[in-house]
């Protein structure tokens, strides 16, 4: 996440060679230990071929889609252009609509919910606990497997074992699945997406704690401070950087969810849990490729004002600490 | 730092005074306990079945008769293990193509993550005063800023078109998807490498060739180890990708065969699980025989 800051920041040997090529102004000034001040043609080879892959494979689509966006292409057979024909009607389209409101509303609960499980956990971990090793092993192991297999042994758990369950114990209002409730089947994507991603913003916040030095914890408690205001006072403010970091990260991740809501509701019941990624992925299924690209283009915008305002907020948070 | 504060302290707080630095050490290792935390160790543990109940679950599930499996909440233990679940999983799913097809798609991302943002990163550290390795740069941290479902539509055509709708078309992806992420961890490491080792390889003559394969990736073994991690966890785990590209079904990967059965599943939950606990095993028992190593590797990943 340091990324903008190395665009302008030229690495320890640059400055020499900068010097040296300004000076040299195309012509050969190679020194004894430089040999390669022309740029070695090897270095493109190096290069080179993974620009074009990368061309090929992301920038090209991209433009392809974002023209075909334009026009009233189905995804196969002819087609013409309608300009922002599109465009209009997804603003007045209320599943399209439904679909933001719904994977906006995710992302942010998820977010949440993970950064405190995953924060509490750290804590947890980092404390002095016997059989650390073991223990974090086993927290870690979510990491491993596969989301969308996970999900369906969740998708058993809820929509058979949880019901029987509640029906044994007599709590009636439980006892049809959770997967099945229009208002409530979010909860069980949101639970196993937790699940799921708790581990590696847990690995995330150890490494910030793992980073603040005993002395300051030694230093506090000498002046008296409990272990809840060493908590506060301490390991959080200075673990904020990461704290950041992973509701960044997080918050990107969860606007794109795509395989637990597959696996557990599949859109579900209804379209009430169908988020914006599982609406554009169906362009082809539902012939409507054009005007799923528009819809792939504006949550492009969206998510890249988000990611600007967070770069912002990032870097006010570096000049801060 | 210790030593310093504890003999501080008789002047900042007078009625501490009376404390010799070894009570004081005394109180202090009494407060918060140098000893272990038993309350938060049981606390852990009793957390930690939030993990272990599913995976219990699944194995026991995959292990129960047909009826057991449709009775009861399915925490029992199976009344009398039918193992034979497995082999008609097995067999149903053809799970040897899957495996196959999987391991092609890891293998091949692995290796080409690692060889494409390794040399990427050593390109652009080296020639950071040339404009055009500075903009290649700017141009696959950008890749980070658009949302995979803007490009998956077009690509699928793509892919379909140039015949790459199949576990090689899949490994190239995720390659070119992980450039930008993997060739930042690969430049953060290489500034750190110093120049010299560099030069001193050019001394004995070897080329920009040799010095890269020779010097600087075995340098690079750490943030190697890193990369490649995330790589076979990506792509071993990836259900979007192979679900939306592989146009022959006999060619697809372990999770997006338990979506293809689901119809089938419905009807036979123990062989559901059965298949399922094939499927998480590959990851599961590389995790248990490398966690020490998979562990170090994610954590370096996250402090760059």
């Amino acid at each position: 996440m340091t990324a903008p800051a190395d665009v302008v920041a030229p690495p320890p040997a640059g400055a020499e060679r900068q010097e040296a090529t300004t000076t040299a102004n195309g012509a050969q000034a190679s020194g004894p230990l430089r040999p390669d001040r022309k740029v070695d043609p090897t270095y493109y080879w190096m290069i080179v071929p993974v620009l074009v892959l990368f061309a090929f494979f992301s920038t090209i689509p991209a433009l392809i889609g974002g023209f075909f966006s334009f026009t009233n292409y189905a995804g196969y057979g002819d087609w013409k252009m309608v300009g922002l024909r599109n465009f209009q009607n997804i603003f007045t389209d209320p599943e399209i609509l439904a679909s933001y409101a719904f994977t906006f509303f995710f992302a942010i609960v998820a977010t949440l919910v993970v950064n405190v499980v995953a924060l509490l956990l750290a804590l947890g971990l980092n404390s002095k606990i016997k059989w650390k090793t073991g223990i974090r092993g086993i927290y870690f192991i979510p990491m491993v497997l596969s989301g969308l297999i996970i999900a369906y042994v969740f998708n058993y758990l809820f929509s058979n074992t949880l019901p029987t369950i509640a029906e044994s114990l007599g709590l009636a209002p439980l006892a049809t699945s959770i997967l099945a409730n229009e208002q409530w089947a979010w909860a069980a994507i949101v639970f196993v997406t937790v699940w799921q991603a708790a581990p590696g913003a847990t690995i995330i916040y150890l490494a910030g704690l793992q980073s603040i030095s005993t002395d300051v914890y030694e230093a506090a408690s000498l002046d008296g401070a409990g272990a809840w205001r060493q908590l506060r006072n301490i390991s959080l403010p200075l673990i904020a950087g990461y704290v950041v970091i992973n509701i960044i990260l997080g918050f990107k991740g969860y606007l794109g969810t795509y395989e637990v809501i597959v696996a557990l509701t599949g859109g579900g019941p209804g379209t009430a849990t169908q988020s914006v990624a599982m609406r554009i992925f169906s362009g082809f299924a539902g012939g409507d490729y054009s005007y799923q690209m528009a819809n792939a283009i504006i949550f492009f915008i969206i998510t890249l004002i988000i990611s600007l305002l967070q770069l912002q907020i990032l870097r006010r948070r570096e000049v801060s600490l | 730092m210790t030593a310093a504060l504890t003999d501080l302290r008789p002047e900042l707080h007078g009625p501490a005074q009376l404390d010799s630095p070894r009570a004081a050490k005394l109180r202090r290792a009494n407060r918060e306990g140098f000893k272990i935390n038993w309350w938060m160790t049981a606390l852990m543990l009793v957390a930690s079945l939030t993990i272990l109940v599913p995976l219990y679950f699944t194995v026991s599930m995959a292990l129960k008769s047909p009826e057991q499996a449709a009775s009861g909440t399915g925490f029992a233990w199976p009344a009398d293990p039918h193992w034979e679940n497995f082999s008609q999983a097995f067999v149903m799913t053809n799970y040897p193509a899957a495996f196959m097809s999987t391991a092609v798609i890891t293998v091949i991302s692995v290796l080409g993550s690692l060889a494409a943002s390794s040399m990427v990163a050593y390109a652009i550290v080296r020639n950071w005063d040339r404009k055009f390795f500075r903009l290649s740069y700017i141009y696959f941290l950008s890749a980070m800023f658009v949302p995979f479902p803007v490009v998956i539509l077009p690509l699928i055509k793509q892919t379909a078109m140039f015949g790459l709708d199949n576990p090689l078309g899949v490994a190239f992806i995720h390659i070119v998807g992980g450039i930008s992420f993997n060739s930042l961890l690969f430049i953060a490491f290489l500034r750190s490498v110093p120049i010299e080792l560099e030069e001193a390889a050019r001394l004995d003559g070897a080329s920009t060739w040799q010095t890269f394969t020779k010097v600087i990736f075995p340098l690079l073994a750490p943030m190697s180890a890193t990369v490649g991690i995330f790589a076979f966890l990506g792509s071993w785990n990836d259900f979007l990708l192979p679900q939306m590209l592989i146009a022959d079904p006999s060619l697809q990967t372990l999770p997006v065969v338990q979506q293809l059965f689901q119809g089938q599943f419905n009807t036979n939950y123990s062989l559901a699980f059965a298949s399922y606990l094939m499927a998480l095993a590959p990851t599961l028992v590389v995790y248990l025989f490398a966690q020490r190593w998979i562990m170090s590797g994610v954590m370096r990943g996250a402090v760059k």
